[in-house]
């Protein structure tokens, strides 16, 4: 047995530790379709000191350590890009504190966005936190950590902005807490008054530090919710309707969503306008202002309210699970998106791209818009199913990623979540003295490059 | 292509404008009504192809049988007039384009056709059905068109339709048994107004159940409750037929209780008067026609059409009043449900 | 040696996006995949074990230990398929589990439990390695007739017939169905085993010769009508039987004692006991037998029923499932399923946990020691707590 196997069973317990053949191989890799590298150990800590003392040993023997929640990015975030330890988050599953009054929780760096739903539910039904379409099983460390959003988001912005403060284990091993709770004993605020130190971690991707503990918002649950589609088959209005519907601060989240099939949702662009009231009376103010505000396209015959009846349990499902279903369209069991946060003007020509390399590269597309902060930027999402089967079209989706994002940020946009290349591509179109402090901050958080290296790496 | 069988002069020389008259979307006098029918008879611009929410209720309004709706219809296609936005009316076109996804059952002489409604498989199960259930037609291929004259698309009518009777025909059935009024009223109401031949009988499921029931006599138990109805636009195609509700309601029952929104004064679902005419249009109807069951007082509001029934059937339930489709309260009466 | 190892679903194999939602129950409280909730390595979890079962298919991976011990943790609690997003894949996922456990059994590379629990059952024909002719001991101290033309058949099972616990849960179902005056049998020592967990294991072999075995005796019997103890031989009988000539209808004991307590309400009543009831997986996720046990427990006054959180779909396997009342694969403290499962039922304040299985009611038993709660919960079977309410 090596020296490192034994001081991380010593440190985690037999059972928390792998070097097996099984767990090397699952962990070397994402659903999505970038290729695996294989770590040396897999490792499942269950406490912020356990945390701590991997990340010494990893520094002791210069090796690297990769946070993982659910591994569902996508983009390869969780892969050991040069092997080292991964570290399954999920053991680290407490709900620490719920502050009812100031509208946030704590809760510990593997905890799951189903758990924190489902306790919420149970424990305060009138609070709830801004929830991704993505898998339950996704933790709300790792979702803050790439700035994922959330059904809340159009409203209040990322889910990282939305962090309320941080525990975080540097590459030196010292545990280190970011905003208010560091001062005290309340998680309320991650920065603001103080130098915003959240800045550092969030959206580093796990490669300056890893989130033990996160405090986050939560927000009324209103008793009624409701969704709305607006169609339209006029792609230079989609613009308009959102500047329209977001003026009138009644739509919780809104979305644009546009596919081939079923023919159904052929040549259309669809907005789902969700909004929510305690009263009947309440949520059919809001229903009203919505469509007085779209009343000029109605008119028009642009465009109009679809009827939602029988989609409507599947819409107000949280998170959505007909998300993840898009995977099995091609009967293959994958999907991979591009998600560059632009300007929502953007719409009509990311789309344009969209369509052609769906053509050029046979591809089964999505395409897909969520508003963020009442308008100022939308998280494009360009979407291509595969067939796990058939390596050759998931060599085409790679392909066709790689050109979309080189388009997206081409035009303004900037890369969400982004992969190893999407990173460098970013990196190239950097401003240089911008690059250079993101240099010196990786540098100085992490001298040895042992966290999660290959990512947010200045060349 | 089939052109529809009007008359112009039967309307010039109508006694009583009733299609305009009794319209509850639009309001016109007798001398108005009589001369915006005209217009539209001429082909001339008038406030009843702009305003017309498609309820279908100027079919049974017109004594004369000169097929006011459909005429309505075709002139607002002639004129580009749209009822819908665009995209809708597109999305309803693409959603019930034939791919070849249809389903169908062993098929003898008799076919019980789904439409393009799922919902109508499950209703069509059990011993009332256990005869014709097994040979069931469901999918776009054996969906009657009639859904396309709300959004003013007859030509899509006139061109699925041939289409749709030609896929029954090919099934070899005699009888159609129709869980749809849409499709019955498409077979026996539009297929002769536009002169096109229906090669089949078809049946109306209200009749078949009127029947099955009278042979399973011995199981019905009288639920003794008291009900309102929603009265779906597509009955109004086929007004004969409304009077079998009440037979069926009878035979296990089921008291039908009186209301103002009924018979010919029913109003409509409001799902598609939120399309083409606007949510608070739509909003105003709904609101009026669920407030007038629950001041009937009924335990239940019937269905007859499973689109009304997703449309209110949240509204219904609201107001505690429990939504469900009459052959599930025929179901109900044998102690299926 | 093959290029690829095939599998009778392998085609389907690659359609799992392991994207977790097979993890929870419908409402994401806690982690409802047993193994997965006990192990917590990703590789626990169905979406894991597929993906790795697709790997080692592929010859990514070779069979080792771990490989089997993995396999061999699934439960076959049907969770992951009640729960898995994707129509028609999620149908396959234990019959995809199951067909890699059976190549394992072909390749001779299964774990020494499960290698010994085989060979129990195939040289004793029960896995207590106890002789044939004690499988009838059960019976003593109850007035139960000999199978001869009665309308029902109960059958025991291995469980039933050897396990102690198990033993007092059937002299508990056939004492209440004799007072209630159900016409019923017993084959005694004539009785064989199911072979359930032997298939589920993968020893399809052992499995089809056990079932023909029994079929044999039933049809040599002229039984019509099984009811049977333990929801396991019910899932072979109606899952597998058939196929295999069986020509019988079966029944849980529950479904049967439902409708009688029903009938005869009056006869039963407790004084304010509070009770909370578990679901076995092969009664209720697999077999979809969720309401006569409750509607029992509901029909005897005085007696509140209250339900965890976990329930009917939802409801979190004992551990005994798959298999692993006998050969433990997951083994013991305090993630073990049944340990979880307990802490579960003693939080909605129940006196006693209704079961409906001798395998859960094992379990649960063990576990509420574990937990140091002799004292304060109760394992009873739906039929004892029954029993005790009639009057005399």
């Amino acid at each position: 047995m090596t020296d490192i196997l034994q001081s991380l069973i010593e440190t985690v317990g037999e059972k928390a530790v792998s070097n097996r053949a099984e767990e090397l191989w699952f962990y070397a890799r994402d659903p999505g379709v970038l290729e695996p590298h294989t770590p040396a150990y897999v490792v499942a800590p269950k406490t912020t000191e356990e945390v701590q003392k991997v990340v010494e040993i990893a520094n002791r023997e210069r090796i690297p350590v990769v946070p993982a929640g659910n591994g569902m990015s996508l983009t390869g975030l969780v892969r050991p890009l040069k092997g080292g330890i991964v570290m399954d988050m999920k053991r680290m599953n407490r709900i620490l504190e719920l502050n009812e009054r100031a509208r946030y929780v704590v809760v510990e760096g593997g905890v799951s966005q189903g758990q924190l739903k489902a306790y919420l539910e149970e424990h305060c039904p009138h609070l709830r936190h801004s929830i991704p379409d993505a898998p339950p099983a996704t933790t709300v460390a790792a979702n803050v950590a790439i700035h994922g959003q959330g059904r809340l988001t159009q409203q209040y912005g990322f889910n990282s902005d939305m962090v309320t403060g941080l525990e975080v284990v540097l590459a030196n091993g010292k545990i280190c807490r970011i905003g208010s709770c560091s001062m005290g004993p309340y998680w309320f605020s991650k920065g603001p008054a103080l130098p915003d130190l959240s800045g550092l971690f969030l959206g580093w991707l796990g490669s300056t530090g890893i989130f033990t503990k996160v405090g986050l918002r939560l927000f009324p649950n209103k008793r009624i919710r409701d969704v709305e589609i607006f169609v339209t088959d006029r792609i230079e209005l989609v613009e308009d309707i959102i500047y329209r519907l977001t003026h009138t601060e009644m739509a919780e989240d809104i979305s644009i969503w546009f596919q081939p099939k079923p023919l159904m949702f052929k040549d259309n662009y669809h907005i789902n306008v969700y909004f929510t009231g305690d009263t009947e009376e309440e949520i059919e103010f809001k229903r009203k202002m919505i469509w007085d505000a779209l009343q000029v396209y109605i008119d028009s015959k642009d465009g109009g309210f679809m009827g939602v009846q029988p989609m409507k349990p599947m819409l107000l499902e949280q998170p959505q699970r007909s998300v993840a279903a898009f995977a099995d369209v091609p009967k293959g069991g994958g999907f991979e998106y591009s998600g560059p946060i632009a300007p929502i003007e953007k719409f009509p020509e990311y789309t344009e791209k969209l369509l052609e390399l769906a053509g050029k590269y046979d591809l089964l597309y999505a395409g897909a818009a969520r508003i963020i902060s009442g308008g100022h930027a939308m998280m494009y999402g360009i979407s291509f199913a595969f067939n796990r089967a058939d390596p050759e079209m998931m060599a085409r989706v790679k392909e066709a990623l790689d050109e979309a994002t080189e388009y997206a940020l081409g035009l303004g946009g900037i890369p969400w979540k982004p992969n190893v290349t999407e990173q460098q591509i970013a990196m190239r179109m950097m401003d240089p003295n911008t690059l250079d402090l993101l240099r010196m901050v990786k540098d100085n958080l992490d001298p040895n490059g042992i966290m999660n290296p290959g990512n947010w790496e200045v060349g | 292509m089939y052109q529809l069988k009007h008359d112009p002069d039967i309307c010039a020389k109508c006694p009583s404008p009733d299609c305009l008259l009794k319209c509850q979307y639009m309001s016109f006098d007798t001398e108005e009504a009589h001369e915006e029918m005209m217009k539209v008879c001429r082909g001339e611009d008038s406030p009843v192809l702009e305003k017309c929410v498609t309820c279908y209720a100027c079919e049974e309004y017109c004594s004369q049988g000169n097929h006011p709706f459909y005429l309505i219809g075709e002139r607002r296609e002639e004129k580009g007039i749209l009822t819908a936005a665009r995209p809708i009316t597109n999305q309803w076109i693409n959603m019930t384009t034939m791919q070849g996804k249809y389903m169908t059952g062993a098929v003898t002489d008799k076919v019980m056709s789904c439409c393009f409604i799922p919902d109508l498989g499950a209703l069509g199960s059990g011993k009332l059905f256990e005869e014709i259930a097994p040979a069931f037609a469901l999918g776009a291929e054996f969906m009657c068109p009639a859904v396309h004259t709300h959004f003013a698309k007859m030509s899509v009518v006139k061109e699925r339709l041939p289409i749709v009777l030609e896929n029954f025909a090919k099934l070899g059935a005699s009888e159609v048994i129709c869980l749809h009024d849409e499709c019955y009223g498409t077979f026996t109401s539009i297929a002769p107004a536009y002169g096109i031949d229906v090669p089949f009988k078809p049946v109306y499921y209200m009749d078949y159940l009127v029947d099955r029931l009278d042979a399973l006599k011995d199981e019905i138990r009288p639920l003794n409750v008291s009900v309102v109805y929603q009265r779906p636009c597509s009955n109004r195609l086929i007004p004969e037929k409304f009077p079998v509700l009440r037979a069926l309601l009878d035979r296990i029952g089921v008291q039908l209780l009186e209301r103002e929104y009924q018979g010919e004064n029913a109003l409509c679902c409001g799902e598609i008067i939120r399309a083409v005419a606007g949510y608070q249009r739509a909003n105003d109807v709904q609101k009026r026609n669920v407030d007038d069951m629950a001041a009937a007082g009924a335990e239940y509001c019937v269905f007859n059409c499973p689109f009304c029934q997703s449309t209110l059937s949240e509204m219904v339930s609201k107001q505690g009043i429990k939504p469900i489709h009459l052959i599930d309260l025929c179901k109900m009466a044998i102690g299926e449900k | 040696m093959e290029a690829t190892r095939k599998l009778e679903h392998g085609d389907l194999v690659h359609r799992c996006f392991r994207c977790g939602y097979c993890k929870f129950p419908s409402e994401y409280v806690d982690f409802n995949c047993p193994s997965y909730r006990a192990a917590r390595f990703d590789t626990f979890s169905p979406g894991g074990r597929m993906w790795l079962v697709r790997a080692w298919m592929n010859r990514e991976l070779e069979t080792s230990p771990h490989f089997a011990e993995i396999l061999y943790s699934c439960l076959a609690c049907g969770n992951c398929t009640e729960h898995c997003v994707y129509p028609r894949f999620k149908d396959y996922l234990t019959d995809i589990f199951e067909e890699a456990k059976a190549q394992l059994v072909d390749e001779g590379l299964i774990p020494p439990p499960v290698r010994d629990y085989f060979k129990a059952v195939s040289v004793n024909g029960n896995p207590y390695r106890l002789p044939q002719e004690d499988r009838g001991k059960w019976v003593e101290g109850v007035d139960v007739e000999a199978f001869s033309d009665q309308e029902y058949l109960f059958y025991v099972g291995c469980v039933g017939s050897y396990d102690e616990l198990g033993g007092r849960m059937a002299r508990s179902v056939a004492g209440l169905l004799s007072r209630l005056g159900v016409s019923f049998g017993i084959l005694g020592a004539e009785e064989t085993c199911d072979g359930n967990e032997v298939k589920i294991l993968g020893e399809v072999g052992l499995f089809d010769e056990l079932a023909k075995r029994t079929i044999e005796t039933f049809s040599k019997k002229g039984v019509r009508k099984v009811i049977t103890l333990d929801p396991h031989a019910l899932n072979a009988f109606r899952k597998d039987y058939g196929r295999l000539g069986g020509r019988f209808e079966a029944f849980h004991y529950t479904e049967v004692l439902a409708g009688l307590v029903r009938e005869q309400a009056s006869a039963f009543s407790a004084k304010g006991l509070k009770v909370t009831y578990h679901d076995p997986c092969y009664l209720g996720r697999h077999h979809h037998v969720f309401e006569p046990p409750r509607d029992v427990i509901r029909n005897i006054s005085g007696m509140e029923l209250v339900e965890m959180r976990r329930n009917r779909l939802d409801a979190f396997c004992c551990g005994g499932g798959g298999g692993n009342f006998f050969t433990d694969m997951i083994g013991p403290g305090e993630d073990s399923p049944a340990r979880v499962r307990i802490r579960e039922a003693f939080e909605t304040g129940a006196e006693v946990v209704a079961v409906a299985c001798p395998q859960c009611a094992k379990m649960l038993t063990d576990a509420v020691k574990a937990e140091g709660l002799e004292d304060r919960l109760g394992i009873k079977d739906v039929a004892e707590i029954a029993a005790e309410a009639m009057q005399a």
